[in-house]
């Protein structure tokens, strides 16, 4: 009787060395109608680049939905399908399900097949999470859900989700005369959230698509190593964060420069910061948030105080989580102390 | 997971089964492609008999048990999309969690079979059956049927992947249930090889619908008001198609398993020359008949028309059974509050199907049976009674009757 987990074969998608090394076929072409500057769109781009054509692409309702996929103008060279707003997790499950029983049951050729749900961050901090977080214990399943959080239901006219950034301007959060800062909520931290808490999870990863080619290879990565993987890629998003679109790359480098978004991949439980979050992360200077801030109408209500607050919620993610961007948790005194006394025992033993 | 699949009995067998085992056998027979469960009472006990056949090595599927019916419906809707033979179902407010994901799967036409064990919708909270959940899709593009024996629902299930699969039809199709009256009573059922399955359910091919990368369609674009309403129309068109897909099949079905030879969209039972019918669907059977017969001992021609496809609803079908009666009652297993004489679906449902006909019956509303009450011969004979005062004097003193209500 078999009882062994049979996990379907992944295409092998080795890491792109370099831009000029880059393939040069799109599957997410012209035909969308997203705004200038959006940077959702190149994160779909981006990541139908890096999976290349033997890819299904299920898309969450939200702006990566309604304007991308104009009937008689889709964008998508690679087949696609829309799902629900809290769907993506479930939509990654069922076409990784069929296409597995049907190559089993050889009524499909059998090949390995990416399957990429996407969703925003409504879809996927917000109602889709409990989908999101079923879809990763399935260990026979070869899937990645994308999460493209651009901080704000942006489709329907700027509302502010669970991952909107403290105090932001949203329509649900106009400052006021009475009052001036209504979302008072702490975004959270979804890929540490899941992949603390999905064993079977082997590829959890944050993106930031200013960084285009490390991106890409996160993309790879997470589809060449199986199973249910989650990236989460943070989305300048011009019309939501109010910025001149020309400054969508600039305020994407920013974030990752204040410490604001850090870059990190966890692959196989082991966490590991990259780009310049790594060097953050060993202790280099990071730029203030004020920088970040001010550059964006959303936060142009802030007083010195705000600027001051958010600056140190930042400044407590870096000193005090235990891992910064992941796992909000500080160690207790007691584990701190076993911790040190199993050094020392380790120190004495080696001396 | 992957397991070898046993041969399965070569002649037909008769087994001791409930009606959720009954479908459980229907689905290994179609060798169906995915399932999704997720518990509520009491369609849930079909999940646990497919379980049994997979663990069994009976059938070969995906078993995917879900963490909401949401997802339960979500998942088949897309395993549905590559080319899967998908099943799925739920109960009670189970069903009406998925119901998004419901309600967008006609219009993806995608042909996902599911069993609804109608159960009430609880607050306050009540296991027993109600229509009300089932009935929530009829206005969506599902095709409806309801069954009244175990063996019922096993050839409706092979009939409801026929029809659904049927690429002029490409339509999701709910099979009601009555919970624990029919899905959890045990009865002789006759399960048939697997030769005359295949002989009489094709494979389910999707054809250029498929999503696969060597077919690369986008599937559910935005359309808006420039489309929306021709693919409604095309949506409309599948629904009168599969009044004909239903007939070839049971037509088909019977040829080759010799049952289902009568009407697919009415039972009638001594209703030709009766001059009050009773009018009902699901496991009304037993108590009706039985409280006809003793009528009929007594000179009281009452007769009983058993609805089996609600959508697309049979209404030639209904008028030709009906129109010669005096008076038909309805016997709604459902609410519909403030609708019209307060009356409940199936009663508003029968009388806009009656209404061109020339001669046409009084109609009267029974609401009967509710969230698992049952529905008794004393139940029957009071509705009767008030059918045939109807059907003496002419007039209806009152168009709305819950039977069988304390206080």
């Amino acid at each position: 009787m078999a009882t062994e987990l049979t996990v379907l074969p992944t295409q092998n998608l080795e890491a792109f060395k370099g831009v000029k090394k880059l393939t040069v076929e799109e599957y997410f072409t012209s035909g969308h109608r997203t705004c200038q500057g959006c940077e959702s769109a190149l994160v779909m781009k981006l990541m139908a680049k890096a999976a290349g054509p033997r890819t299904v692409i299920l898309g969450s309702t939200g702006c990566m939905y309604v304007a991308n996929t104009t009937y008689y103008s889709t964008s998508w060279v690679v087949p696609w399908m829309h799902t629900q707003l809290g769907s993506s997790g479930s939509a990654a499950v069922g076409t990784a399900a069929g296409l597995k029983v049907l190559m089993r049951k050889n009524r499909i050729k059998q090949e390995p097949i990416n399957v990429i749900a996407f969703c925003g961050d409504g879809g996927g901090a917000d109602m889709g999470l409990s989908s999101i977080s079923a879809a990763l214990t399935y260990p026979e399943y070869n899937f990645l859900i994308l999460m493209y959080d651009n901080e704000s239901y942006a489709n329907t006219d700027i509302q502010l989700s669970s991952m909107t950034p403290y105090g932001a301007n949203t329509t649900f959060s106009p400052p006021g005369k009475a009052r001036r800062i209504l979302h008072k909520r702490w975004k959270k931290n979804v890929a540490g959230m899941l992949a603390a808490g999905h064993p079977e999870c082997r590829y959890v990863a944050t993106v930031d698509a200013s960084y285009a080619l490390e991106m890409m290879n996160r993309i790879r990565k997470a589809l060449t190593i199986g199973g249910p993987t989650f990236i989460h890629s943070l989305d300048p998003c011009p019309k939501g964060w109010d910025y001149d679109p020309i400054q969508s790359h600039d305020l994407g480098e920013l974030a990752v420069e204040t410490g604001v978004w850090p870059l990190f991949e966890i692959e196989d439980g082991v966490l590991k910061f990259y780009g310049k979050s790594k060097g953050i992360a060993q202790g280099r200077k990071r730029k203030p948030v004020r920088e970040y801030l001010l550059r964006q109408g959303r936060f142009a209500h802030f007083t010195d105080e705000d600027i001051e607050y958010f600056q140190k919620k930042i400044d407590l993610m870096w000193d005090r989580w235990l891992i910064p961007g992941a796992v909000c948790i500080e160690m207790g005194d007691d584990i701190r102390k076993q911790l040190a006394r199993a050094e020392q025992e380790v120190a004495a033993a080696e001396a | 997971m992957s397991v070898s699949t046993k041969a399965a009995p070569v002649a037909d067998q008769e087994m001791l089964i409930s009606g959720c085992a009954a479908i459980a056998q229907a689905l290994r027979l179609s060798d169906i492609d995915v399932v999704t469960a997720y518990p509520i009472r009491p369609y849930d006990t079909v999940m646990q008999a497919v379980a049994k056949l997979i663990s069994n090595g009976e059938l070969d599927a995906e078993y995917i048990v879900a963490a909401s019916e949401h997802d339960q419906f979500e998942i088949v809707k897309h395993a549905s999309a590559v080319g899967a033979r998908v099943f799925c179902g739920s109960s009670g407010v189970g069903w009406m969690y998925a119901m998004e994901a419901i309600a967008v799967t006609p219009a993806l036409r995608l042909p996902m079979v599911a069993l609804v064990g109608n159960r009430a919708l609880d607050d306050p909270g009540a296991f027993g059956c109600e229509h009300n959940d089932a009935l929530c899709v009829r206005d969506l593009g599902w095709m409806l049927t309801w069954v009244d024996t175990a063996q019922e629902a096993l050839d409706t299930a092979l009939i409801a992947y026929r029809v659904a699969e049927d690429r002029r039809v490409f339509l999701p199709c709910a099979i009601g249930a009555d919970g624990a009256f029919l899905t959890h009573s045990e009865v002789l059922v006759k399960v048939p090889n697997k030769e005359k399955v295949d002989q009489f359910l094709p494979k389910y091919d999707r054809g250029d619908k498929l999503l696969h990368p060597d077919n690369p369609i986008t599937i559910a674009p935005q359309v808006n008001e420039d489309w929306v309403m021709e693919i409604r129309k095309q949506n409309d068109d599948a629904m009168r198609r599969a009044r004909g897909v239903i007939q070839e099949a049971y037509r088909d079905f019977h040829k080759i398993f010799g049952r289902q030879g009568g009407n697919p969209f009415v039972e009638s039972y001594m209703a030709e020359d009766a001059d009050v019918i009773l009018f009902g669907q699901g496991t009304l059977s037993l108590p009706v008949k039985v409280g006809i017969r003793k009528l009929r001992e007594q000179g009281h021609k009452v007769g009983f028309v058993r609805l089996r496809w609600l959508r697309p609803f049979p209404t030639p079908e209904v008028q030709e059974t009906l129109s010669r009666a005096k008076a038909v009652g309805v016997i709604d297993r459902d609410y519909s509050f403030g609708s019209p004489n307060h009356g409940a679906v199936l009663y508003n449902e029968l009388r806009s199907a009656l209404y061109d006909l020339p001669n046409r019956p009084h109609v009267i509303s029974f609401i009967c049976g509710l969230g698992g009450r049952e529905v008794t011969l004393d139940s029957v004979t009071e509705m009767s009674e008030i059918l045939l005062k109807v059907a003496k004097t002419g007039k209806v003193e009152q168009p709305n009757y819950w039977i069988g209500v304390r206080g």
